[in-house]
């Protein structure tokens, strides 16, 4: 049985929104991680699915790309985490504002 | 000849660079003899080529392109010819008698061999200006000079005086220096060429007497007026005197304030194509004579005297190059070179006695205390009031008989040089009776020194010149350039020479007779003159007309501008746009939180914004555009 191919991007979009939420609702850094990681997916299983839906590679490969960016990010992100915890700080986003002006 | 003329430009140059980079390393002496000695090989080299020049050889050579851009294209190329020659010889010998003069006269002087550097920088720069071949190396060596002047009158930067006096040359040349740059646009402009020899082969291609050639004669005139302290742009002349006397001797003396006869006698062609220019060049020439000569006759410094006379007699060269007769303006400048470098320097001598004390009236009777400067200052006298057979005689006779010939206003210059002849006379023996005196002392308790023999060598060396200098055949040296001068025949001659003779004779007497024999006259007639001499004496107010017509509302103008422009319209307008973004950035900034979430929150509505505005403007949206 063929799914169509709408479906996907009703699951993408409403994976991408939970992302979103999460992103903005949650304190600890590690979860807006994993919120963020949440919504590269998303992003990336519409790539795929127009990609397959449109019989191109090109989405595929953006996906691909995205994976790596993605990587490279997560990277940074939890050395800077791992840096803030070592710091003896709160592992909290909202405590987190030296960058304020 | 085409290394010997690089080979005058060069010595010179590297004497400056010897002195300006290991001047404070050199013992003093030795300073000073590098000075001298790089001009004395200049002169060496400029003898040679005086020996192929007279053997009928010319040379325009380029040596080099210094930039080309499309049409315009600037060769280095030294243009060699009778007149430049003699440039060049007056310049070599000259500035190499006053160089080894300097070397006693600066010899306690502890800027000795900045003294030296500048000097040679100088006669370098004077040096390419007559040599050049077009207008832009002239226009260097122009400005060149102008820089040196403005050094040397400076020399003693620690007296205000000096500087104030430096800084008023500069400006008055610089306002030539334009009118220079100017002239060469235009020539350009409008023969497409900037060497001489294209452009006195192209002048032709101008019409005679039309706007465009009279307008680059008039801006060559221009540079010409201020470097040669010609009216209106003479005042710094007098000034200029603050500098060291060997520099007044050499600079405002002998040579550079002779370049803008040299110009005009360059130019000679383009002034035989616009008689309207020439005429204003002969105009200005004898009425800068008599001008000048009147205030001579009232000056008190010794050296200021002589700096009018200078300019008097540059008046005499720029009315003889402005009748034509050029070769009559060169002989007198070379003879002027001669007499006035060794008055100057005589009177280098008396001020160094009496400890640069230049008061004429606090001198006097100097005979005894300063035999050699009373002899050799007594013969330029007479050769400058043309003294039968003296080297002023001659090329003074020279000029008046030319002008006196011609008809219409350059008769009346010729009239006024006639009797600028007789005031020349009056002025000299006055400044001789006064400075010098008749009466020889027998006792002079006043102790007065000669100079040393490195001085006084060099200034007798010049009175020879200055007696006879005037055999020379400076005309027919010339004849290449200029042609064969007008025969005007035997009796009027000798009529004319007599006409001079008396007019002087005239001078000398009534000087004599006020200064020397009866002094009560001298006060009677200034009381009697009371408002014309008073005139005189402020030399016709000329530096208090420029002071308030140019240099206050100069001042006033830049107080305007620094205390009202500047603060009011150029800070406010910057200080405004600062303000502005400031006040707006109080508002601004308080949208950055430093919170994650709030900037997660602003991205993701803008992500939103521009995802909905390109479904929107695709007709995705209920709402559609268009």
């Amino acid at each position: 049985m063929q799914i169509p191919a709408y479906s996907f991007l009703l699951l993408s979009g409403g994976i991408f929104t939970l992302g979103a939420i999460g992103f903005l609702i949650r304190r600890n850094p590690l979860v807006i991680f994993m919120c963020i990681e949440l919504m590269l997916n998303a992003v990336n299983l519409a790539f795929a699915a127009i990609s397959r839906y449109l019989n191109s590679l090109d989405g595929v490969v953006f996906a691909f790309l995205v994976i790596t960016v993605a990587a490279a990010e997560v990277v940074v992100g939890i050395a800077i985490i791992v840096q803030v915890y070592r710091a003896g700080r709160d592992m909290d986003v909202d405590e987190l504002d030296l960058m304020k002006q | 000849m085409s290394t010997l003329a690089p080979l005058v430009l060069l010595t010179p140059l590297a004497g400056f660079l010897i002195n300006a980079l290991f001047g404070r390393m050199l013992p003093r002496r030795v300073s000073g003899w590098v000075g001298a000695g790089s001009i004395g090989l200049s002169l060496v080299f400029a003898l040679a080529i005086l020996v192929q020049v007279i053997g009928g050889e010319h040379m325009d050579q380029t040596y080099f392109t210094w930039w080309s851009s499309g049409l315009f294209d600037v060769p280095f190329n030294l243009y060699v010819d009778p007149l430049s020659t003699l440039m060049i010889l007056v310049i070599t010998v000259v500035g190499f008698l006053i160089h080894v003069y300097s070397i006693g006269y600066m010899a306690a002087d502890r800027g000795i061999s900045r003294f030296f550097a500048y000097m040679n920088l100088f006669v370098f720069a004077m040096l390419l200006l007559v040599l050049s071949g077009n207008f832009i190396w002239l226009v260097v060596g122009w400005a060149g000079v102008g820089l040196c002047s403005y050094l040397l009158i400076g020399f003693w930067y620690d007296r205000p005086a000096a500087v104030l006096a430096a800084r008023k040359a500069f400006v008055m040349n610089v306002i030539g220096d334009v009118g220079m740059v100017f002239a060469a646009f235009v020539i350009f402009l409008n023969l497409n060429v900037l060497d001489f020899g294209s452009v006195f082969s192209r002048v032709h291609q101008l019409p005679k007497g039309g706007t465009v050639i009279n307008v680059i004669c008039l801006l060559l005139l221009v540079g010409a007026v201020a470097k040669s302290a010609q009216l209106p742009l003479h005042t710094w002349l007098p000034d200029a005197m603050e500098g060291p006397t060997p520099v007044s001797a050499l600079i405002h003396a002998a040579t550079m304030v002779t370049a803008g006869v040299y110009l005009v006698a360059r130019m000679h062609l383009l002034y035989d194509w616009a008689p309207q220019a020439a005429t204003v060049v002969a105009v200005i020439g004898g009425v800068t004579a008599l001008f000048a000569a009147t205030i001579g006759m009232t000056q008190v410094d010794i050296k200021r005297v002589l700096a009018y006379s200078t300019m008097s007699q540059i008046g005499y060269m720029f009315l003889a190059v402005g009748i034509g007769a050029y070769a009559a303006g060169m002989f007198h400048f070379m003879t002027h070179a001669f007499f006035k470098a060794l008055l100057f320097m005589a009177a280098g001598n008396v001020v160094h006695a009496f400890h640069d004390d230049q008061d004429i009236r606090h001198m006097g009777q100097l005979r005894r205390g300063l035999p050699v400067t009373f002899w050799t200052f007594l013969i330029g006298t007479l050769s400058i009031s043309g003294f039968p057979l003296l080297a002023g005689f001659f090329s003074k006779d020279e000029i008046i008989r030319a002008a006196l010939s011609a008809a219409g206003i350059e008769f009346v210059m010729g009239l006024a040089a006639l009797l600028t002849a007789g005031l020349t006379a009056f002025y000299m023996f006055r400044l001789f009776i006064i400075a010098f005196g008749w009466e020889w002392l027998r006792d002079d308790p006043r102790h007065l020194h000669e100079a040393p023999p490195i001085q006084t060598i060099p200034i007798i060396i010049l009175a020879a010149g200055a007696a006879l200098g005037g055999y020379f055949p400076v005309a027919n040296f010339l004849e290449p350039v200029f042609g064969h001068a007008v025969d005007i025949g035997t009796g009027a001659f000798i009529a004319l020479a007599l006409l001079t003779l008396v007019a002087a004779g005239v001078g000398f007497a009534l000087a004599y007779l006020v200064y020397a024999r009866r002094p009560e006259l001298a006060v009677a007639w200034r009381a009697r003159l009371g408002p014309i001499a008073t005139l005189v004496e402020h030399k016709y107010y000329i530096d208090e007309l420029y002071d308030r017509v140019i240099v206050r509302p100069g001042f006033a103008l830049a107080r305007f501008l620094n205390n009202v422009f500047e603060p009011r319209v150029i800070d406010g307008t910057v200080n405004g746009v600062a303000d502005f973004f400031l006040l707006e950035s109080r508002e601004w900034r308080l949208i950055q939180t430093g919170r994650v979430r709030s900037y997660g929150l602003w991205t993701l509505g803008g992500a939103i914004g521009i995802v909905g505005l390109i479904a929107w403007t695709l007709g995705y949206l209920p709402f559609r555009s268009g």
